[in-house]
């Protein structure tokens, strides 16, 4: 990166360090935090979609639905995130390809599964054999991204089928009375009163995802956690900057990046407590509605 | 690089008459086991195996591409497609054949040795604690032994493993150790004997491919014949490793 760099054996030390900061490696790790951060960005609505979904499907008065709904959360609830994280990638990787298979193979004579090899078409392979580096790692990603979803998404869906409930019967009674049905007591009451009461488990599943993060290792993405690893292990002199184990450092640094992301989260949830309890039928609503008067 | 798309872009023109589609052929490797492949400061992947890998495809004129994978997970992923050849100094075994085929060898079986602090007295080889990643061929000889093994998902975890005390020595490949041993300035020393377990390193692929295992077999018999396979070892390994 510094003219200087040419020769690191020879550099005094500040230099040295500017240098070894500056490698390739290191701006990959750099890059890293981003990416973890990137995941939570796409994450987080989405597990809050599939919560929604989930807390809807629970409430539905159609049992088929219901039960999916039911299903739906209690088992992926069930299930430890690992075998999950592990599970949703393959499964699906593999199914879509099964798919992609029936449909522009019909003629294919030879099984999927030969022995141990799940063999499809050329057409059917996802993503396809000529496909660049960067489609292949945007689809890992996604694949990590559903898993995510999936498994916060029953937790939020949980969360968010209490706080439907919580949501004062009497608001709902005055609906019915004005006339609403079902449907737009739904939208008009408890939808935008039921946030309240979900934020609490809300936040907390938020702090268990930023937290599951480092799992993004297992499903083979080179996430912070894999590059603290990689950079902090000894290195001889095979490489340029030679250096004895350090993984105590860059783990150090992972964890004050973490604390830093839930002690950030942390106050943009007190704030958006304070604002959605403002007017609200509750404890810290009425005291704000005192403070006020 | 330019000389690479050169030989391939002639490569193409004799096979016009296949007019098939050239897919590119992904290889999967561990880049955390110097001196066979490793991520460079540079962040490339770089070592023994990336330059005989590169040196294959050129000559089969086959397009390839270099895919990262942790050891724990690099059979499995193979079998599913995620990649189609492994080189990541896979020692060839009767285990790992009922599972994936093997080309060739491409290393003869090569030295495993005992590396321990320095005073570190022979016997713990017999009754210590001995430090090992998990399925390798050392690891399986420290489990049919009467030592303790302790098992490390990285080869470098199981260096810190001795260091820290936690193991009274580590078994690996004595070509990976002796980078350590020579850094280390005395602190670190081998112990015991040298042995040869295996029957050498092979590129692994899936045992529905026979196509592309023999075309790799064809030209690592090719490079073991006119010495470019040696030439490799002696500018990656130096005088320790085995030749053909």
């Amino acid at each position: 990166m510094f003219s200087f760099c040419t020769d690191p054996a020879t550099l005094p030390q500040w230099q040295w360090f500017a240098c070894y900061l500056t490698t390739g490696t290191h701006f990959a790790f750099y890059r890293s935090f981003f990416m973890v951060i990137l995941l939570l960005a796409i994450t987080a609505p989405v597990a809050l979609g599939m919560g929604l979904l989930g807390a809807m499907a629970v409430r539905s008065r159609i049992w088929p639905v219901s039960w999916l709904g039911k299903g739906y959360v209690n088992i992926v609830r069930g299930v430890p995130d690992i075998v999950f994280f592990m599970f949703v990638p393959i499964a699906l990787g593999q199914g879509i390809e099964w798919v992609f298979h029936q449909i522009n193979c019909p003629d294919w004579d030879q099984p999927i599964r030969q022995g141990n090899d799940f063999i499809v078409c050329r057409e059917a392979r996802m993503p396809g054999p000529n496909a660049p580096a960067w489609v292949r790692s945007t689809y890992a990603f996604s694949m990590a991204v559903i898993a995510y979803a999936l498994v916060f998404g029953a937790f939020a869906a949980n969360t968010l089928y209490g706080a439907m409930q919580a949501v004062p019967r009497a608001q709902v009674e005055t609906a019915e009375a004005y006339g609403m049905t079902r449907g737009q007591a739904f939208r008009r009451i408890i939808m935008p009163q039921m946030w309240i009461y979900a934020l609490p488990g809300l936040s907390n599943i938020w702090q268990i995802l930023i937290k599951a993060t480092p799992l993004l290792f297992l499903l083979g993405i080179q996430d912070a956690v894999y590059w603290a690893r990689e950079l902090g292990g000894q290195k001889t002199s095979l490489y340029t900057y030679p250096h004895p184990d350090w993984r105590v450092w860059y783990f150090l640094v992972l964890l004050c990046f973490y604390l830093f992301l839930t002690w950030g989260s942390e106050r943009v949830f007190a704030r958006l407590n304070r604002r959605l309890s403002r007017g609200q039928a509750t404890a810290a609503g009425e005291r704000m509605r005192k403070a006020a008067a | 690089m330019k000389k690479t798309t050169l030989t391939l872009a002639a490569a193409m023109a004799f096979m016009a008459s296949g007019a098939m589609a050239q897919d590119v052929v992904r290889i999967g490797t561990e880049g955390a086991y110097p001196p066979w492949n490793f991520i460079n400061d540079d962040n490339e992947i770089v070592g023994f195996e990336i330059d005989l890998g590169n040196e294959i495809c050129e000559r089969a004129g086959l397009t390839c591409e270099w895919v990262l994978n942790d050891w724990d997970t690099i059979i499995p992923n193979l079998v599913a497609g995620n990649y189609d050849v492994i080189m990541a100094g896979m020692s060839i075994t009767e285990a790992r054949a009922e599972v994936i085929s093997f080309t060739e060898n491409y290393l003869p079986s090569d030295p495993s040795a005992h590396m321990a602090l320095a005073g570190t007295d022979e016997s713990v080889i017999e009754d210590g604690v001995i430090a090992v990643q998990s399925n390798t061929v050392q690891a399986g000889i420290v489990a049919d032994s009467d030592a303790a093994a302790l098992e490390f998902p990285t080869p470098d975890e199981t260096i810190s493993a001795v260091r820290n005390g936690e193991a009274d020595a580590v078994l690996a490949d004595k070509n990976f150790l002796s980078a350590y041993v020579a850094d280390s300035g005395g602190e670190l020393v081998f112990i015991g004997e040298d042995f040869f377990p295996g029957e050498g390193t092979g590129a692994g692929i899936r045992q529905s491919d026979d196509e592309l295992r023999e075309t790799f077999t064809a030209i690592i018999m090719e490079m073991r014949e006119d010495g470019s396979i040696n030439a490799l070892i002696d500018e990656w390994f130096g005088d320790e490793m085995s030749k053909f």
